[in-house]
């Protein structure tokens, strides 16, 4: 990448496969169950983490050095919960139905654990830019296996992707339907993301070995 | 130059080859091996895995053969009581005929084909992965999915549920004896919360039901749970029909009198545990007894929807549903029960206990055995854990007052 260093790509490029915020550090894991039935949800709650998380990377990386670390919690879900705030309020402008499917998930965005983790563990020992690009790269992880999770379980779930029936009708009984094909019920519940999830970290354990502590 | 042999040169022939696994799980479950251990007298015992899920399969043959007859008989009664005609069931007049045997054997036997081939097959294929011997697990395991599925069940849906049911029950636990769950019950959870249309309602349990619901030539396929679930008096069954098995219901459950000989067969044989057996049917009668008491104090009136299913008189409760298979095939299974003594009276106790709860209180589905049986399969090292350290602490009182 001529734009940005190796060190730098790194940041961006570690949490999308070996540095995974899901499959390895196991974060953020109720909203990747909560979420993921459809791939609509699953890519705006990407998005929306993706910007809590960029803007609140850098935010707190500039302002690191002025507050005490014994209020930097406090200072940080501020932070956090401004932003959320300005993503549901946007949802709620421009795309009401969606607002409407994400729920409370929009808000609980405060509580998902990768933007905390990050802001403890990178923001407050680095610098604007780095700070910036490692925020996007864990998001950016956190959306690839939330985008994962929510086209399988949406395809056999629901039959759909996006919303447009890909498989047939399964009330009119055309395309797959015809044969005898039913939609899978249980993808559409949240154990069954989690086994999705499990699935995932499998394959990827088994494609990098390096990953396997004993 | 018989077959055994030629099973043993074929394995030899591919000794270190990936395929090894599977020549020599072919040899063994049809011979004994030809090689022995040398030096040293071991351990002699008869019963390895395989012959010991050799002994449940025989003791499930009497229901898989009593489920084929019962399909049948199930759809041709159904179709009389369509027409108005009220079959009395007898067992040499109506029940073993060629008629029935012949309808059954074309719905069931399909069913137990799909078990075994599916998940022999993934059990081969993560042998060869693995480069492992293949496991036995899978022998029990197939013979019970087709046992407690309904009989019009779609095949590919079965596939699907034992592919699942293998790799996420059984496979990634480490194989045969690391599950937690039971795999036969997982395979069920997995088709019940998967295809609800196919697995629950009043149409599944009969052949035909469901195609034929709302012609002309629509049948009913109503369990006994089902109608005391919505309270609706039975009429057309009575007790000796349940004992024996008349009834509607998953293919191999519905005789208890097959199901009790098994029983007897696996205690007497020493494989599956009398203590989990009793337990479970003493937490099924206590469950049952506190329900027909609150119906007794009047706490619970006819206008309730809990009404029918409270009002069963407790014992009956053991004569209906799956609660008799799920106790003698389905709690005993050795790797995922309790281990210890004392555990297994508390798992048994508990699995009948929740079974009778989720039976009553469940609105949408009045069968609880396979979710309580899976619930307490979680719970069941934690019972063995508790057992356990509370027996080591009586000891360390004893030797301090031996002490002292």
């Amino acid at each position: 990448m001529g734009l940005l260093s190796k060190k730098d790509s790194k940041l961006i490029l570690d949490p999308l496969s070996d540095n995974n915020p899901i499959t390895i550090q196991v974060l953020g894991i109720c909203s990747a169950l909560a979420i993921t039935a459809e791939l609509e949800a699953s890519v705006v709650m990407s998005i929306a983490v993706l910007f809590v998380m960029g803007a609140g990377n850098v935010v707190i990386s500039l302002i690191r050095n002025i507050v005490p670390s014994r209020i930097r919690i406090i200072v940080q879900l501020i932070i956090i919960a401004t932003l959320v705030i300005i993503v549901d309020l946007v949802l709620k402008a421009y795309a009401y139905e969606l607002s409407k499917t994400l729920s409370v998930f929009v808000g609980l965005i405060i509580t998902n654990c990768i933007i905390m983790g990050r802001f403890e563990a990178f923001a407050l020992g680095n610098g604007l830019w780095r700070s910036f690009l490692d925020g996007i790269g864990n998001a950016l992880g956190y959306s690839l296996i939330l985008i994962i999770v929510g086209f399988f379980r949406e395809l056999l779930g629901s039959g759909t992707l996006w919303g447009y029936p890909v498989l047939g009708d399964a009330i009119d009984k055309t395309g797959l339907y015809a044969f005898g094909y039913e939609n899978n019920g249980f993808m559409l519940l949240s154990p069954m993301a989690l086994i999705v999830v499990g699935i995932i970290i499998w394959i990827q354990r088994s494609k990098s070995t390096h990953l396997i502590e004993d | 130059m018989g077959i055994k042999l030629s099973l043993h040169q074929l394995k030899e022939k591919f000794k270190g080859n990936m395929f090894a696994p599977a020549f020599n799980a072919f040899h063994t479950f049809l011979y004994t091996p030809n090689d022995v251990t040398k030096g040293g007298t071991h351990i002699k015992a008869a019963d390895d895995l395989k012959r010991t899920m050799n002994m449940v399969i025989l003791s499930l043959v009497p229901c898989l053969l009593f489920g084929i007859f019962n399909a049948g008989y199930q759809h041709y009664a159904a179709v009389d009581l369509a027409n108005g005609i009220i079959r009395e069931a007898s067992f040499l007049g109506n029940f073993i005929t060629l008629e029935n045997f012949l309808l059954g054997s074309t719905k069931v036997l399909p069913l137990v084909i799909v078990s075994y081939v599916v998940g022999l097959t993934v059990e081969f294929i993560f042998a060869v992965i693995k480069g492992h011997e293949v496991e036995e697990g899978y022998l029990v395991t197939g013979m019970l999915v087709p046992l407690i599925v309904p009989v019009d069940l779609p095949l590919w849906m079965l596939a699907v549920a034992v592919i699942f049911g293998v790799i996420i029950g059984k496979e990634v636990f480490g194989g045969t004896g690391m599950n937690i769950l039971n795999p036969a019950l997982t395979i069920r959870a997995f088709l019940f919360f998967a295809y609800p249309t196919w697995m629950s309602g009043d149409k599944v349990w009969v052949h035909q039901a469901v195609e034929r619901t709302g012609t002309a030539e629509a049948i009913s396929g109503e369990t006994i749970l089902g109608m005391h679930a919505q309270n609706i008096p039975i009429e057309i069954y009575d007790l000796s029909d349940m004992f024996i098995g008349f009834i509607p219901g998953s293919v191999g459950e519905t005789s208890k009198i097959l199901i009790i000989l098994g029983a007897l067969f696996l205690i007497f044989t020493k494989i599956g545990s009398w203590r989990i057996m009793l337990s479970t049917i003493a937490g099924a009668l206590f469950m049952g007894l506190i329900f027909n008491q609150v119906v007794d104090l009047g706490w619970i009136t006819e206008t309730s929807k809990f009404y029918g299913l409270m009002s069963v008189p407790f014992w009956e409760h053991l004569l209906i549903g799956s609660i008799l298979f799920g106790a003698v095939f389905m709690a005993t299974d050795p790797v995922t029960a309790a281990q210890t003594l004392k555990g297994k009276w508390i798992y048994g106790f508990l699995i009948g206990f929740i079974s009778i709860m989720i039976r009553v209180f469940n609105p949408a589905y009045p069968e609880g055995v396979f979710l309580a049986i899976l619930l307490m399969n979680v719970f069941a090292p934690t019972i063995d854990h508790y057992v356990i350290q509370s027996n080591i602490k009586n000891r360390l009182n004893r030797i301090k007052i031996k002490i002292s």
